[in-house]
């Protein structure tokens, strides 16, 4: 009962919420991206928001399901099809053995998420089914998906009679994320401890400025170019903690704001740091996009990631529900 | 942000020390802004009476030269139905801060690393020589004579800041950082020693090479060396190194 890698994506891996509890010894958290994303895509199938899912960049890889199998993509729309069918994102979806799910072109977004009912088989490293890149270890492998490549799922299920005889039912609802990510491309962010050490001049564009995604973006981090900013005197800083979108002034003078396989430590300048909550949205940026920062205060970012989570619960009492009932009523078992 | 000086627990901790947020899901302390062994062992006890107190919805504590950092589950936390996860965090923090015990008896480890320092593998060596006018047998016995302390694991899994080289042989990192260093390879950088447990990009000034995994996945404790560590660094020879590397 697996997923069969038939071509290979460019980034392609199995990642979870994040390795917790190994930092002290350099092991960065890694996780998916696009936390949002990874999370509907799990409770549309009715699995726990952060069982691990298949992370896909563009071009993505090409799978063979040879089992049945309930799945749902959230996040980039890649312009999935199972066979010659068109395949919607944020809706739960049955593919049928021997179908072929593929990716056809990079409408929207950066990252999408594959999760499939009952979850991928995957032994733990550290407590977790993340991949650290760096590492080498954990997901599958400890790298990026190749050709050839199974990834077991753990359950099979019979869902014949809800297929009727196609390649894949798209079950009649949908999650509506437009409450999970803002619109626009401002990007909000609290104060780091360095910033009030920004030169008058510099405070004023990191927060007026348009910043572009260079193309050396990743999953460590997105390297921006905008106009340069600087520190009221050079300092040495001494090698300390760093987080998940923490924004490090580099000495060109351009910013690098940090993703989910950052190193644990750091020694540049940290002049802010990006909402969790924003983090979504930022994941599904690309090169060449253009965004600004705004500055919130602490307690109304926590509130607001508080706000996220709590949306994501109530989608997912409503989606578990509608997928049980439904499931319940026309397959035949 | 948050100063303060003060008479902690029962004995008095020299300096200043700030509290910051690391964005919304981290705290971090700093408790001076050195490279010292003093203060860097006062990060280590704070950061053995903080995981030893096992406080809910801590997930990672992160010491570092001079700082502290907690990382913690806000979500978790805001269930409790604490208002605000980092409020809660850092008075548990201020809390440790006053009941910490400076002269925790954590036993520290002495972890002894076999190095070949033959030229072939210390490839920075006949620079640092020129550059310092001293033999490379001399910069050698420098390096392997002292005791260092593991003062912080980070920038890759495994990777650690040892210190303090003698000064005759500290070394600012190169001008231009190599594409891959050699997993293995052990250099300076500053008054640092360290070594890098992948082949990795890395600007350290190279002397020699360790046929010791410093990380190995399959390990039940993957990572070799942790911050308190004491390290001595073995001499051994090529042919010692040819036979223990994996």
């Amino acid at each position: 009962m697996s997923i069969r890698i038939i071509k290979q994506g460019i980034a392609d891996s199995i990642q979870d919420a994040g390795i917790s509890g190994y930092q002290h010894l350099g092991i960065n958290p890694a996780g998916v991206m696009d936390v949002v994303a990874a999370s509907v895509a799990n409770l549309l199938v009715g699995n726990d928001l952060k069982e691990a899912v298949m992370e896909l960049h563009f071009p993505a890889s090409i799978l063979l399901f040879d089992e049945q199998a309930v799945i749902a993509l959230c996040g980039a729309d890649l312009g999935a099809m199972i066979n010659d069918i068109p395949i919607p994102l944020n809706t739960p979806v049955v593919i049928e053995k021997n179908c072929v799910l593929q990716f056809t072109k990079l409408n929207r977004g950066a990252r999408c998420y594959l999760a499939v009912k009952y979850g991928f088989s995957i032994t733990q490293w550290m407590g977790s089914c993340s991949t650290s890149i760096k590492a080498k270890a954990g997901g599958f492998e400890g790298r990026y998906l190749m050709k050839h490549d199974e990834i077991h799922f753990r359950v099979i299920d019979n869902y014949t009679g809800i297929l009727q005889n196609k390649d894949a039912f798209i079950f009649p609802w949908k999650a509506d994320t437009t409450k999970l990510y803002t619109p626009g491309n401002i990007i909000r962010i609290i104060t780091g401890d360095q910033f009030e050490r920004l030169n008058d001049q510099s405070k004023k564009i990191f927060v007026s400025s348009p910043f572009a995604i260079t193309t050396q973006s990743d999953r460590m981090g997105y390297r921006m170019k905008g106009e340069p900013l600087q520190l009221q005197q050079q300092q040495q800083i001494i090698s300390t903690a760093v987080n998940r979108g923490t924004i490090q002034l580099l000495p060109d003078g351009q910013l690098i704001l940090l993703m989910a396989d950052h190193q644990t430590t750091g020694g540049y300048p940290r002049i802010g740091h990006i909402i969790r909550a924003d983090l979504p949205k930022l994941a599904q940026m690309k090169p060449n996009q253009l965004l600004r920062f705004q500055i919130i205060a602490q307690q109304e970012a926590e509130d607001i990631f508080y706000e996220q989570h709590r949306h994501l619960l109530q989608l997912q009492n409503a989606c578990n529900l509608r997928l049980q009932e439904y499931i319940q009523k026309h397959a035949l078992h | 942000m948050c100063k303060g000086c003060t008479t902690l627990g029962s004995m008095k901790m020299t300096g200043t020390y700030r509290i910051y947020p690391l964005g919304e899901t981290a705290v971090t302390i700093e408790l001076g802004n050195r490279i010292d062994e003093h203060t860097n062992q006062q990060v280590l006890s704070l950061f053995h009476h903080i995981k030893n107190k096992k406080i809910p919805g801590v997930t990672d504590i992160i010491p570092a030269y001079s700082s502290l950092t907690i990382v913690y589950d806000v979500i978790g936390i805001r269930q409790q139905c604490h208002p605000s996860a980092y409020s809660f965090i850092k008075q548990e923090l201020e809390a440790a801060l006053q009941n910490c015990n400076w002269h925790s008896s954590t036993k520290t480890r002495l972890i002894e690393v076999p190095v070949c320092y033959d030229v072939s593998l210390g490839i920075d060596l006949q620079e640092m020589s020129e550059q310092k006018q001293i033999s490379i047998n001399e910069i050698i016995q420098l390096h392997y004579s002292k005791t260092y302390r593991v003062f912080m694991i980070g920038f890759l899994p495994g990777f650690a800041y040892m210190g303090t080289v003698d000064k005759k042989i500290t070394t600012p990192r190169k001008q231009h950082p190599r594409v891959k260093v050699l997993a293995g390879s052990v250099g300076i950088a500053g008054e640092q020693t360290g070594i890098y447990p992948f082949d990795s990009p890395g600007g350290w000034n190279i002397i020699g090479q360790t046929p010791v995994q410093m990380f190995n996945a399959k390990r039940e404790e993957p990572v070799l060396l942790q911050a308190g560590d004491e390290v001595k660094f073995i001499p051994i020879t090529l042919y010692k190194f040819d036979k223990l590397k994996i």
